[in-house]
């Protein structure tokens, strides 16, 4: 449904992309795993319309299409929460969910249905927040974050892409999200994962892309592989920090 | 891949398991009844959501302490004037609120209106343009200038105070050249714009009315914003809370109508200015177009990832800012019943910005409402009055103006700082 193509993005003198390659389909979740600064945000951005790719090739459902801009992510059905949730701090709940896409009745906003919509979804993410009214700079971390991804859910999204979406959650609400994945890949959405929490991605994707220094590092099959040849992949090295400490204490042992 | 509505909304509707009742014992759940109302206030205030609390409070002392000093002050003529001599600055000052809701700043604005109200004099009174059509150029005039300002800042990416800056003398300049080597324009009193200004209806049933129409529409609209909440089981004022709303809102207005009817009426200028603010605070909390001013004033970035455009929303808000401009300008002109080289210069401009801020608009962006040009004009409005009446030399009122308007942005400071302390900003 979603494939990139040679993508490359140079930040100065950093080269944050270079040949990237990606796709998803409908109803799989792959995820993007790779060590800090290894590129998987930038990769998110340049999908999403934040930071346009330099070069390579955007294919949607088969065609090239070319994303300059947030809106034309938005218009392909393509929803994303970033790493770091850009929320308004100064609009309630509410506001955030619908931004960019508020619901409208006689040409003004219809605050009731959007309050309503807001804490049906809210509480299908279990998510307790004081009030949906509260502006989302009095929420907790984590509280945020599950605005963010609720947000996503808004609209009509064809991939959603979760750019470490866990990372601030506590356990209950980590089991959600990762039902949420299982229910957006059940729904025939295709779905990116990016996570450093290796339970987490063996869990719930089907596919796994490694990305290390900026490039394409390995793709792998959930069914057919492990979590160390994973790791070694993301490391780089061939024997991985597992195995290399597996190997140290054989030593040791003997 | 379904094509079914809202897949990724259905994918978040169906409970994973049994989704247990959000309580939460530290949840915000107000009180019923006056109680709760009162709690909530309180919690407001500690948290340092002031709004327009300390702009009322200022109100109350500034007519008690000049209201004892010379009781002509309070006097239902001096207040009638008042309501009159606040139109042209408040109207300044709402487009200030348009800008400062994005954090940004417009220091053009008294430039801006006195060279439309020197664009109106020239055409009409000097050219013999119709009436109407000078005054729409004017206006017209204003919202381009406005547009040119939005134009570097939005797409060239010169900060705003800088463009403005640089607008506030190139638009004198202009002003000077348009009025030409006679200086000063007079308009004849018989005018569109000198009526606009000094119009007032003589009937006591006119201020009676607006007063009635305008707590009826509160009333109406409250009432029926609450059963459909009801109907939608989402949280609803209860009618006890809507009807002391209402109450204390037709105190307000009938007090003012009656003292406005002790003297001459209500004045046409007055109830533009009341129409205005009702209209442009719909946009702002109403339309689409106002949540994306708020939007980009509290997160650009974030903004512009919804999908946003930044640019746009930069441009037609200077724009409006423009025409604010403008049409205080015309009010200004209609009320000294000339244009001239002076129009828009002095204090100005330090009002229109001390004005929006005093009335309870962040300096910081994201946070404020119009109305706060109409309290913080009306603040201003009353100290000028009353210094006036007690024959205080401007040399002080500067010194008084600019005090207030220092003590205004402490005010915002703090309660930002104490915001920032309860995560609310
Ligand atoms: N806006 C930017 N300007 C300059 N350099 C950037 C920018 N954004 C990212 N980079 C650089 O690009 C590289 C990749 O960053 P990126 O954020 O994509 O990493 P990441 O894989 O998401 O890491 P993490 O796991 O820490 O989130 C880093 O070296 C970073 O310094
Ligand atoms: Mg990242």
């Amino acid at each position: 449904m979603l494939t990139l193509r040679g993508i490359s993005k140079r930040f100065g003198a950093v080269q944050a992309l270079k040949d990237f390659d990606l796709e998803v389909h409908a109803g799989e979740v792959v995820a993007l795993v790779g060590d800090n600064g290894a590129g998987k945000s930038t990769a998110v951005k340049s999908i999403a319309g934040v930071n346009p790719p330099d070069e390579g090739v955007i294919e949607w459902q088969g065609r090239a299409v070319s994303i300059n801009r947030p809106h034309d992510a938005q218009n392909l059905g393509i929803a994303t929460v970033y790493q770091d949730l850009a929320l308004c701090d100064n609009l309630d709940v509410v506001g955030n969910l619908f931004l960019g896409r508020e619901l409208r009745r006689f040409g003004v906003l219809d605050e009731v249905r959007m309050e309503q919509r807001s804490r049906e979804l809210l509480d299908t993410l279990s998510i307790r927040i004081p009030s949906v009214r509260i502006p989302v700079a009095s929420l907790s971390g984590g509280q945020r974050q599950t605005v963010a991804i609720a947000r996503s859910l808004i609209g009509d999204p064809k991939v959603v892409i979760l750019d470490e979406p866990t990372a601030a959650l506590g356990v209950e609400q980590t089991a959600e999200v990762l039902d949420l994945v299982e229910r957006l890949r059940d729904h025939g959405l295709g779905t990116i994962l990016i996570s450093h929490n290796m339970v987490d991605v063996m869990a719930v994707a089907d596919r796994i892309a490694v990305m290390r220094l900026g490039r394409n590092n390995g793709f792998f099959d959930k069914r057919s592989t492990t979590t160390e040849e994973i790791i070694s992949a993301i490391t780089g090295a061939t024997d991985s920090a597992v195995t290399r400490r597996q190997a140290r204490k054989r030593e040791e042992e003997r | 891949m379904r094509r079914d509505r809202a897949a990724g909304d259905a994918a978040a509707q169906e409970p994973a398991h049994d989704a247990m009742p959000a309580v939460d014992s530290r949840l915000l759940v107000r009180e019923e009844g006056l109680r709760g109302y009162l709690q909530e206030f309180s919690r407001k205030l500690r948290s340092g959501e002031l709004g327009s609390l300390p702009v009322v409070v200022a109100v109350i002392i500034i007519w008690t302490v000049f209201g004892s000093l010379d009781s002509t002050f309070l006097s239902a003529q001096n207040l009638s004037d008042l309501s009159q001599q606040i139109v042209g600055t408040g109207m300044i000052a709402v487009g200030i609120v348009f800008v400062l809701l994005l954090g940004e700043i417009d220091l053009s604005v008294g430039s801006v209106s006195g060279l439309c109200a020197a664009i109106f004099a020239v055409l009409n009174v000097l050219n013999g343009m119709n009436e109407w059509l000078a005054l729409l150029v004017a206006l017209a005039g204003g919202a381009v200038v406005g547009l040119i300002h939005g134009f570097f800042f939005a797409k060239v990416g010169v900060p705003a105070f800088v463009v403005t800056l640089a607008g506030n003398l190139a638009w004198n300049g202009l002003m000077l050249q348009v009025l030409g080597s006679s200086g000063t324009v007079n308009i004849p009193s018989e005018s569109i714009v000198s009526k606009l200004y000094s119009t007032i209806f003589h009937s006591p049933a006119a201020a009676y009315v607006t007063a009635a129409v305008g707590v009826g529409l509160f009333l109406a609209a409250s009432l029926l914003d609450a059963r459909r909440r009801q109907a939608a089981r989402v949280p609803f004022r209860p009618v006890a809370e809507i009807v002391l709303r209402t109450a204390v809102i037709a105190a307000l207005a009938f007090v003012a109508a009656y003292i406005l009817n002790r003297y001459q009426g209500l004045p046409l200028a007055l109830l533009v200015f009341l129409i205005l603010l009702v209209v442009l605070d719909f946009v702002l909390r109403r339309t689409t177009y106002g949540r994306r001013i708020f939007a980009v004033g509290g997160n650009i970035e974030g903004a512009r990832r919804a999908g946003i455009s930044v640019p746009f929303v930069r441009m037609t808000v200077f724009s409006i800012s423009g025409l604010m401009a403008a049409v205080g300008g015309i009010f200004l002109a209609g009320q000294i019943q000339s244009a001239s080289q002076t129009s828009g210069g002095g204090n100005l401009l330090m009002n229109v910005i001390a004005a929006a801020v005093i009335g309870g608009t962040s300096l910081f962006g994201g946070r404020g409402s119009v109305w706060s040009a109409l309290l913080g004009a009306l603040v201003i409005g009353s100290i000028q009055s009353g210094m006036n009446i007690m024959g205080v030399s401007n040399a002080v009122q500067f010194m008084i103006t600019g005090s207030v308007l220092l003590a205004a942005v402490v005010v915002d400071s703090l309660s930002r700082r104490s915001q920032k302390a309860a995560g609310r900003a």
